[in-house]
């Protein structure tokens, strides 16, 4: 086979190989979904098209040329937008370094494996920027139809936010190798990588409480002050949004300097990839505990829960996935220290967050503790009633969520009982229920696969997600209109019910 | 004085479990306290099903499960207090190192803890694994962490142990290990019962051997008993396997 003909055949390997994973991402593993999962897929992005109109339905009237204010706003949303999808990126390219299944098998192949290599940075690449592209689409469809065929240049944008975070991404996983070695690189990867997605906005958040007390991250963005530091009109800082709006100029000088990127990162990494992916060998780790003690044992229960405490601990990967959800208190935190002494009403949107939170970190922690249960067989055969186990695993839940929660809603109860009252009941009822979808829905898993917990019942994901928010949402609402509060709690219990009616618990 | 009732360490009666297909279909099978039993079979004729079974893993569609008088489907509790299993695939946690795992399984099973814990310094260094107690066992190989999974089975005692292919993944010398430990546990009073694809240790080491089909027993006995059914007193455990299992009828 000649070289072109060997990169050609890889490349659709590849490109067999990634849609095979998505089409296991929709469908959880079973083919008969297939139909089913792609018209829930077109539902989902048609649905996502009413957000996307509140979010950036005003400016699709917006032209060139752009006071300061705007381009200030746009400029922080492809950069946000950018920071995403560089976290997924992170994501992919550390999948492609320890996932060993194939690599094993092309890197004792006859292949030149800079070529191979080459093809797989691209097909990174590609696929990031096609996932780039599906989630950008109900935001630039809305921008095409209110302003015209002029947005459709920000699918170029698009490409480009893409094709240079993929880029990016790789440097980054490369230089944690250098730096760090292969054994830390993931785990430090993974966090890296939540830490990019949600950091811009919770910075922008900060940085708004910090000057203005709101929330509002566009209090920054609009102010005055920022308007103060934007570099000048001319700048290649405004690049994006000028391409955005139809640039012609700024669109190629944005397409050709991702490309180079690109192509850089695969000039650069290519020759040497099969050296990083081979440091990445099986090999006896060396984690020793620091010293012997004696035997714990205590109940049978007393052992499942240190053992599940033990594992989560342990496990920075699972931590920084689980826990993401606490960077989002973060701003609310600060809210509360910084404001604190000027009256409830100030703090009512504190209620919400906190709820959202806890009902999304129980949903992980439950999934963990429930189904992510690596030596199923033994817990299974061990004497004690799955009651018990199960029990035991729940209550090690709602220790980890009362750890986190408590110390915030008691420094709520200096600002309002009423408050703090409410948001601790919420809290709770969000926790219980998460944990009580993940338990109806409870599938047999390694604890490894938790990225992929949401395709083993996309039911159970959205039910856990609806129940969260409509907890957060009575909360806030029973703080400021009881009697709608009750609506929405109602409405939460009953898509509660409608869960344990079709759940595989209850069949 | 009464004497105190001497009880089979395993009875299954008309035990049936079905998934596309009967996988074990009306078994009926009795393995005596104290003794080593292999229980043979080609692949998919319904071994792990029936020890799952056994073990608490799966709900017979009918049938009955008794463990060394207990009977396992009222009071499964109690059966496994008693029972330990290991499966061919050791699910052990990669965050624990072997002495954590043990400590685990002890308490899961209402250990003492000096007890336990001697016993499974004990276990792991007989299995070679002494220089490792401190280790995550993340980076252990199959070999070692089968091993650490069959120490987390014996460390609470059981009288009843059943162990689906332990021997899968050992090197020579682990396996030798392995077999002297389990002729010890046997030794002691206690009952092994063991599928295994390595017919020459069901002929070394079984005082019993089984031979199951489509679900069903279709030969049991000593090597002896089985070669003199078969007619011929020289026949090798394989051959006799391979006339067995070609000759059974085949499940619906």
């Amino acid at each position: 086979m000649t070289r072109a003909a060997t990169v050609t055949w890889f490349a659709g390997h590849e490109i067999r190989l990634a849609w095979r994973e998505l089409l296991g991402m929709l469908t959880a593993g079973r083919r008969w979904r297939t139909r089913s999962a792609s018209i829930m897929l077109v539902a989902f992005v048609i649905f996502l098209h009413l957000p996307a109109y509140a979010v950036v339905g005003r400016f699709a009237d917006v032209q060139m040329p752009l006071d300061q204010s705007t381009l200030i706003v746009i400029t922080a949303s492809i950069f946000l937008a950018w920071a995403l999808i560089l976290s997924q990126a992170i994501e992919s390219v550390t999948r492609v370094f320890y996932a060993r299944a194939d690599l094993d098998l092309i890197m004792s192949s006859p292949v030149a494996l800079t070529n191979v290599f080459s093809v797989r940075i691209a097909a990174i690449a590609l696929t990031v920027t096609l996932m780039a592209m599906l989630l950008a689409t109900p935001f630039i469809d809305v921008l095409v139809i209110g302003g015209g065929a002029r947005w459709f240049a920000t699918y170029a944008v698009v490409i480009a936010i893409g094709l240079s975070s993929a880029a990016v991404a790789i440097a980054i996983t490369v230089g944690l190798f250098q730096l760090c070695g292969p054994a830390k690189t993931r785990a430090i990867a993974q966090i890296i990588s939540a830490v990019t997605g949600a950091g811009f906005v919770i910075a922008l958040q900060v940085a708004a409480i910090l000057s203005y007390g709101t929330l509002s991250r566009f209090a920054v963005l609009t102010s005055d002050a920022a308007a103060a530091f934007a570099p000048e009109a001319g700048s290649m800082m405004w690049w994006p949004a000028r391409a955005m709006l139809g640039d012609v100029a700024a669109l190629l000088l944005l397409l050709g300097g991702s490309l180079m990127l690109l192509g850089a990162a695969m000039a650069a990494f290519s020759p040497r990839f099969s050296g990083y992916v081979a440091s990445v060998s099986p090999r006896i780790e060396t984690y020793k505990s620091a010293t012997s003690r004696p035997f714990r044992l205590g109940s049978r229960q007393n052992a499942l829960r240190r053992k599940e405490l033990q594992l989560l601990w342990r496990d920075p990967w699972l931590m920084s996935q689980t826990l993401m959800q606490l960077l989002y208190l973060l701003p609310p935190a600060l809210m509360l220290w910084r404001s604190y002494g000027e009256g409830a009403g100030a703090f009512i949107v504190l209620a919400p967050v906190i709820v959202m939170a806890a009902g999304q970190l129980a949903g992980g922690l439950a999934w963990l503790t429930i189904s992510g249960e690596d030596a199923a067989d033994l817990v299974a055969t061990a004497p004690l009633p799955s009651a018990s186990v199960t029990r035991a695993k729940i209550e090690v839940v709602l220790i980890l969520i009362a750890t986190v929660f408590a110390p915030l809603i008691l420094v709520l109860a200096f600002v309002s009982v009423e408050l703090a009252a409410v948001t601790a009941l919420a809290t709770v009822v969000a926790a219980a229920s998460a944990t009580s979808i993940q338990l109806w829905f409870r599938v047999q898993a390694r604890r490894s696969q938790f990225r992929r917990r949401q395709t083993s019942s996309r039911i159970a994901t959205f039910a856990e997600a609806f129940s969260s928010i409509g907890w957060a949402a009575t909360a806030a609402l029973a703080l400021v209109v009881p009697v709608v509060a009750a609506i929405t709690a109602l409405i939460t219990a009953g898509i509660m019910v409608l869960t344990w009616k079709i759940s595989p618990a209850r069949q | 004085m009464s004497q105190p009732q001497v009880y089979s360490a395993l009875e299954l009666r008309g035990l049936t479990k079905r998934f596309d297909r009967p996988a074990v279909d009306g078994l009926d099978l009795t393995v005596r306290a104290g003794e080593f039993y292999a229980l043979l079979g080609a692949n998919g004729a319904g071994k792990t099903t029936t020890l799952r079974m056994v073990a608490g893993l799966l709900r017979p569609d009918a049938g009955s499960v008794s463990v060394l008088g207990i009977d396992a489907l009222a009071d499964p509790v109690a059966a496994k207090q008693v029972t330990a299993w290991v499966s061919d695939e050791p699910m052990i946690y990669d965050k624990l190192t072997p002495l954590e795992y043990l400590e685990f399984v002890a308490g899961l099973w209402g250990c003492d803890a000096a007890i336990a814990e001697r016993s499974a310094r004990e276990l792991l260094a007989s299995l070679g694994l002494a220089p490792h107690l401190h280790e995550r066992c993340e980076g252990f190989s199959k070999g070692m962490r089968q091993k650490v999974a069959l120490a987390g089975a014996l460390v609470h005692d059981p009288r009843l142990i059943i162990l689906d292919e332990p021997l899968t993944g050992l090197d020579a010398v682990s396996a030798r290990h392995v077999k002297g430990l389990l002729q010890a546990r046997v030794r002691a009073g206690c009952t092994v019962i063991m599928t295994t694809h390595i017919l020459e240790v069901a002929e070394r080491m079984a005082d019993r051997i089984g031979v199951i089909s489509a679900g069903r027993l279709i030969a049991e006995g000593t090597l002896a008993e089985l070669q003199q059914q078969n007619g011929q007193g020289d026949t090798s455990l394989e051959d006799m396997f391979v006339a067995l299992v070609e000759s059974a009828p085949v499940a619906a």
